[in-house]
This record gives C-alpha cells, structure tokens and sequence, in this order.
C-alpha cells in the first residue's frame, strides 16, 4: 500500500516538474496597457504552441526595478522580464542569437536599440526584445494656450522662448506653474543636451556637469523658483521618479515634459476634457532633442526553457505581430521598418496627430541622447542628477554643491561597479 | 469511539517519555535543559544571528554583487566612508551627506517625538483615568489609530495635506491662504513628526493606564485625606509609581522613533529634498533602491544603527532590572 502512495507521489512530482518543461513565466509591468495586450497575443502563441505555456505576473513598475536583480542574483527570477533598466539585470540576461529563428532579423530590425541591452561595443549579444521606443517631448494643453491668448511655440523654438510662454499662460490662467517636467534625471538630459551638455568625457567616461549642463541646471532651478516650473513635482517627492502626468491632466500646467509612453493614459484620461498636442522639443546649442528610451522584455540565463523563450519573443518580434502590438498598446514601435509605416492606431485624432509628432521627434534625437540612454551608468547618473538638483530647488544646498555631489555620486557609482 | 480516542491521546502523550528517561540517563545536571532550548536556539540563530553575521560580512565587502561569496573584502571601508566628515554637524561637508542627513534628521524626530509623544499619552491616560462622560468611547478612539497599518495612516494624512488636500481646500474655506505642506522642508518634518505621534500614541497611552489603574487606591485617598494639592499629588505619588511604565513606554517609543521608516516614507518620500530622510531611509535606498546597489554601505550603516538600538535596550534592560529590584 505504501509502495503504491510513494510511486503515485513520485508519478505526481515528475508530472508536475514535466508541466513547468515548457512554462515560461514572464514579470511584466504596463505603463498602459502593454502587459494586457502581451496576453492577448500570448494566448493567439499557445494555440499554436500547445507545448508552451506564457505566464504573465503583472508586476508594478517599482516592484520589478527594485526587486528583480536581488530575484536574479538568488537565482529565483522569472524567465523574462519587461524593464527599463538593463544595466543592473545585464550579468544576468541571456543571449538569445542562439536560439533565435533568425538573429539577422532580430539585427536589422531593432540594431539601434539591440546595443542598449548590450554590455559594452564588443558585445554583439541579442539579449531581449523592446516592447516600444519611447521618446520624451513636450505635452500641450493647448486649450490653456488659446485661453491666454499666447500662441504655441512652434518648432526650432528655444527652452527659453517656451519658458517666456507657458509663463504668460500660467498668469493669464492663474496657474500654480507654466510647465512640469517628470522628476526625471532622464527627462532632465533631454534639455539639457538641446542647451549644451555633453555627458561624457572624450575617453567616453561620464563627465556629467560641463557648460551646458550647469546652464540647463540653473536656467531649470531658476524657473522652479518663479513659478515657471512646477517645482512640487521634484521637490515633495523626496527621492526617486514622480511624473506630473496628475498635473497636466487636472489642467494645471499649460505644458508637461513627458513622453510617448503617456498616450494611452492621456487618451483615457483627457479625452475631450481639453485640447491637448505634442510639441516639438525645444531648441540650443546642442540640437532640438528629447531622449529616447522605452522598456524591453528581456531574457535570463536562469530559464530553464531557452528555446521556449526565444521561441516566443520571435513571435512577438515578427513584423505583423509587432505592428499589431504597437497599434494595441499605442506605441511608437522600435522596429526600424515599422517606424516608417503608417500604423493604423485605433486612436482619437489628437491621438493619431500626437503619434505623427512623436515620430517628427525621434528625427530630432541627437546621437548624444542615444549614446547616454545606452550607456551602462546612464541610470546613476540620472538618479544622482535628480537628487541632487532637487536639493537645490528644496534650498538644502547651492547649484555649486550640487554639482560637486554629482560628480562625485557617479565616481562613486562607477568605482563600486568596478570593485 | 471515545475510549479509544483517550487511549490513542493518551499514547501519544506517553510518546516521548522513553526517549526522555535515557536521555535524563545519559545528560546529568542543567545538560538537558540544553535539549529542551536547542530548538529554540536553532531558530534563533537562523532567523537572527545568521542575518547579523550576513550583514556583517556585507559590511567588511564592497562592491555590487549580491552574492557573499563574490563581495570583495575592503576591511572598514564602509564605516569610514560613513563617517568621513569636515564637520560632523554639517551634512554637506560629509562625504555621505544624505546619511548624516539621516543622522541629524533621525536625532531630531527622535528628541521631538518621544519627548511630545510621551507627554501627550501621560496626559490622554491622566484624563482617561478620571471620571469623564464617555470614558470608554475616548479609549478606543485614542487606540484606534494603532490598528491601522503605516502605510493607509500615511496615505490618510497624504490626502490631506497635499497642495490641494483636505487641509488647504477647508483652509481656502475660511478664507485662509493655503500652505504647501509637504513642499516646505520645516512643515514636512513638522507633519512626520505629528503623524508619527497621532499613529502610535494610543498604544503608549494604554501602557500608562495600565500603570495609572495599577496605582493602589488607598495611596490615592490618603493623599487626598492629606489636602494634597494635585500637582504635588502628581509629582511625588502618581509620577514615582507610574516611572517604571513611563520608562517602557520611553524605551519602546525610542527605539520606534529611530527605526522610523514606512509612514514617513509614504507620507514625504524623505523629501522636500533630505529634510525628512531617515537612516533607515538611507539604509533602504543605497541597499535597495539606487541603481548601483551598494549593499555594503547599507549594511555598515544598519551596524551603526543597531549598535544605538543595542544601548537603548540595554538601558531599558538595566531599567526593568532596577524596578524589579526596588519591588
């Protein structure tokens, strides 16, 4: 009788560890609707894969950034993961060329953003598959704009002209502030490349505060005390990302430095509450650029189903699925061939006016954004640049001890990734 | 049925007593009691010693690496990367400024809240001890805060003190001009400091009745057969006989008031800038939520802060042993 319950349990934990053979368990957090949509498909994947199963953990963005490295490390995460932060989960993600039904694809498709999952330039990996390509610009109530009587700047204005203007808006409006910009180091380089800043030294070394950063950093910390900048959105938050999307859709700023990624919210949330457009992103020295960036679903060494994975990223790689996941999600794809097709997003016109102008966008991304969203310390250096410039908004220390803070923050970054 | 229930019950009781006999045989003296704790201690060492060995290692390594076996040994880097200072009482001449922000920050939420704290319960238990109408309504109504988790009391006191909270909107009622609460570094650490004591007052006001209610009555009318005036009644009878619940009250708000993390957090996210960080803010943060993870800073600053949590239970230990010894 005993012999027969422990060959039945045995039985059972075979047929349990046989089940998982084919699982691939996917931790995936949505800025819209991204991890819903990736359902729909995954489901249309595991009809014709009947041996393979897609698990989804919707997860909150916080909860993956902060969390899956510590998973990985224990050899505890999931076989896939969407985030926008490669760089702490790189020694971890698996190299899917192998395994792939055609990597030339995969290259000529997505190259330029294959590298911001790659290690360094000697790294020819393809690690991952990203779900979108974000590009940061300005959002617009134009609705503010018509009610001051002050015309929208239009492209190749300046950070300063559009300063002049959301300014006028706010106190023909008797707004709190003319702009909010993401409490962001990422949306902070944006600006601040257009005025001048170049990130990194010629040996490639970040070299964060030059000219042109120190003139975005006083020009921003200037505005902030004015009330031409929301200054509540980087100083109340303390520490870490806070968007002023709540801002902007409760029409309490005239303009909001975002990015693509808020479409489906703003079509949401808006709606015909008031007229909203994407503007070009403003102009200096450096160029007319935001950054680009976006999140990616990428692999790691842990899975125990390479093939499966890769499996299903190719799937979700092919040009017709991906086209179909972009115009679900309302994404600007990263597909190099998609980006010059006309999607047929399911949008409201402002909407689809709103995708035509974050195309007109990533036209104006200048190499230097590219380089510093890829570059492995890009992440402590927009942490430190936050912090340490909301400290001088808040008035804990002056724009001279924020920049030596900052320097030394990212040496001190880079020094503990070398230990 | 029943018998042989008992019966079943009463061998399974009788299970151990073979085991224990020759084990008694063959242990003599207090070797036995060792068997009985073992478990216990086993425990113990798993859940607590074994983290602290952990942290130490993480505290003598540096770099990112998660694993204990990839860190790199760099001796008392950490600490002296923590306490490398021009002037200690000036954060921004630290080499670690937020963490002596967190410092500074921490001794001043600790001096005002335990202080503010404690004198606010004494005086809530005073006047829940009297004879007032309602008395057992205000009892739970000042305990009913404690229920509520951290995180639902920030947010509650978010809503309301936000630019445009509860707060600002009844303020702009009357007529008032609205104040950015939570944007102004002053005001910020004000409100941490006055949720901090409305969540957890309730808790050290019941410990202080407790302590009130246990004070005998006869002590109490012959103090009143002797006139005493009611401020010397309080000083010299209430106050001594009340001291060794005012000290665990003392002790244990202390040591909250320095592990403060989770309402603050919700509440200001540490800001405006640092003016409400926290060590164990700092703690949080460089362990787990900057991008370059710097476990072992995180874990020699959560050293340094156990090493004050270790005084403040050693004084409290001392403090019941003293009131043990006077009983």
């Amino acid at each position: 009788m005993s012999r027969k319950i422990l060959i039945a349990a045995m039985a059972g934990v075979l047929a349990a560890g046989a089940a998982q053979a084919g699982d691939v368990r996917i931790a995936c957090y949505s800025d819209g609707n991204e991890c819903e949509a990736t359902e729909v498909l995954a489901a249309r994947f595991m009809a014709q894969n009947s041996d393979i199963k897609i698990i989804i953990d919707k997860q909150p963005f916080k909860s993956i950034q902060e969390n899956l490295p510590v998973q990985l490390a224990a050899g505890q995460g999931p076989d896939i993961a969407r985030t926008t932060d490669f760089g702490p989960v790189a020694k971890y993600m698996l190299d899917l060329t192998p395994y792939l039904k055609d990597p030339k694809y995969w290259e000529a498709s997505f190259g330029p953003v294959l590298n911001w999952m790659r290690k360094d330039s000697s790294d020819h990996g393809i690690y991952g598959l990203m779900t979108q390509l974000t590009i940061s610009a300005p959002l617009v109530n134009k609705t503010l704009f018509d009610q001051a009587g002050v015309p929208v700047p239009k492209a190749g204005a300046t950070w300063d002209d559009w300063a002049a203007a959301v300014k006028k808006v706010s106190v023909a409006t008797k707004l709190n502030a003319g702009m909010a910009w993401d409490r962001s180091g990422a949306r902070f380089a944006g600006p601040s490349i257009s005025m001048g800043a170049k990130y990194f030294a010629a040996d490639g070394s970040p070299a964060v505060v030059d000219d042109g950063f120190k003139t975005a950093a006083s020009k921003y910390v200037a505005w902030s005390q004015d009330g031409t900048v929301d200054r509540d959105v980087w100083v109340a938050a303390g520490g870490g990302y806070r968007d002023a999307f709540a801002e902007f859709a409760n029409g309490k700023i005239a303009m909001y430095l975002s990015g693509s990624w808020q479409l489906t919210r703003l079509e949401k949330q808006i709606g015909d509450g008031f007229e909203w457009v994407v503007a070009s992103a403003p102009c200096g020295v450096g160029g007319c650029t935001g950054m680009p960036g976006g999140a990616g679903f990428v692999a790691f060494k842990n899975t125990k189903n390479p093939k499966d994975v890769a499996k299903f990223l190719d799937f979700l790689a092919d040009e017709k699925v991906y086209a179909e996941w972009m115009v679900m999600t309302n994404n600007v794809p990263a597909h190099t061939a998609l980006q010059k097709q006309s999607l047929p997003y399911k949008l409201s016109p402002a909407g689809n006016a709103a995708i035509t102008a974050f195309g007109a966008n990533a036209a104006l991304l200048t190499p230097l954004a590219y380089k510093l969203q890829g570059d492995p310390m890009s992440r402590p250096i927009f942490g430190a640049v936050a912090d340490r410039i909301s400290a001088v908004m808040a008035g804990q220390m002056t724009l001279d001890q924020a920049y030596a803070r900052i320097t030394a923050d990212v040496a001190d970054a880079v020094a503990a990734t070398k230990k | 049925m029943v018998k042989l229930v008992a019966a079943l019950y009463a061998a399974l009781m009788n299970l151990p007593e073979r085991p224990m006999k020759w084990a008694q045989s063959q242990l003599s003296g207090g070797r036995l009691g060792w068997v009985f704790v073992g478990p216990n201690l086993a425990i113990f060492a798993i859940f607590t010693f074994l983290p602290i060995a952990f942290d130490l290692h993480y505290a003598l390594t540096g770099g990112t690496q998660l694993l204990p076996g990839d860190r790199p040994y760099v001796g008392a880097e950490n600490f002296a990367s923590l306490l490398d200072c021009t002037d200690h009482f000036d954060p921004n001449s630290c080499r670690r400024d937020l963490f002596w922000h967190g410092i500074w920050n921490t001794l001043a939420f600790v001096g005002l809240q335990v202080g503010l704290m404690l004198f606010f319960s004494l005086l809530t238990a005073i006047v829940l001890n009297g004879r007032i109408i309602g008395r057992s309504f205000f009892r739970a109504a000042f305990f009913y805060p404690v229920l509520l988790s951290p995180v639902v009391v920030a947010l509650i006191w978010k809503w309301i003190l936000q630019r445009e909270g509860l707060l600002n909107a009844a303020m702009e009622g009357v007529g008032a001009t609205p104040v950015n609460w939570l944007l102004d570094g002053n005001w910020a650490f004000f409100w941490s400091v006055f949720v901090s004591i409305w969540a957890h007052m309730g808790f050290y006001t019941l410990i202080l009745l407790a302590g009130l209610q246990s004070i005998p009555a006869e002590i109490n009318e012959a103090s009143q057969m002797d006139a005493t005036r009611p401020f010397r009644h309080f000083t010299r009878i209430t106050l001594p006989l009340l001291m060794p619940n005012v000290l665990v009250v003392l002790v244990l708000g202390l040591i909250r008031a320095v592990q403060i993390f989770d309402e603050v957090y919700v509440l200001t996210g540490g800001g405006p800038g640092s003016a409400t960080t926290f060590v164990v803010q700092y703690i949080y943060k460089t362990g787990f939520a900057d991008q370059v993870r710097q476990y072992g800073l995180a874990a020699a600053a959560s050293l340094l802060l156990a090493s004050v949590l270790l005084v403040l239970t050693l004084i409290q230990m001392k403090g019941q042993g003293g009131g043990k010894q006077r009983g």
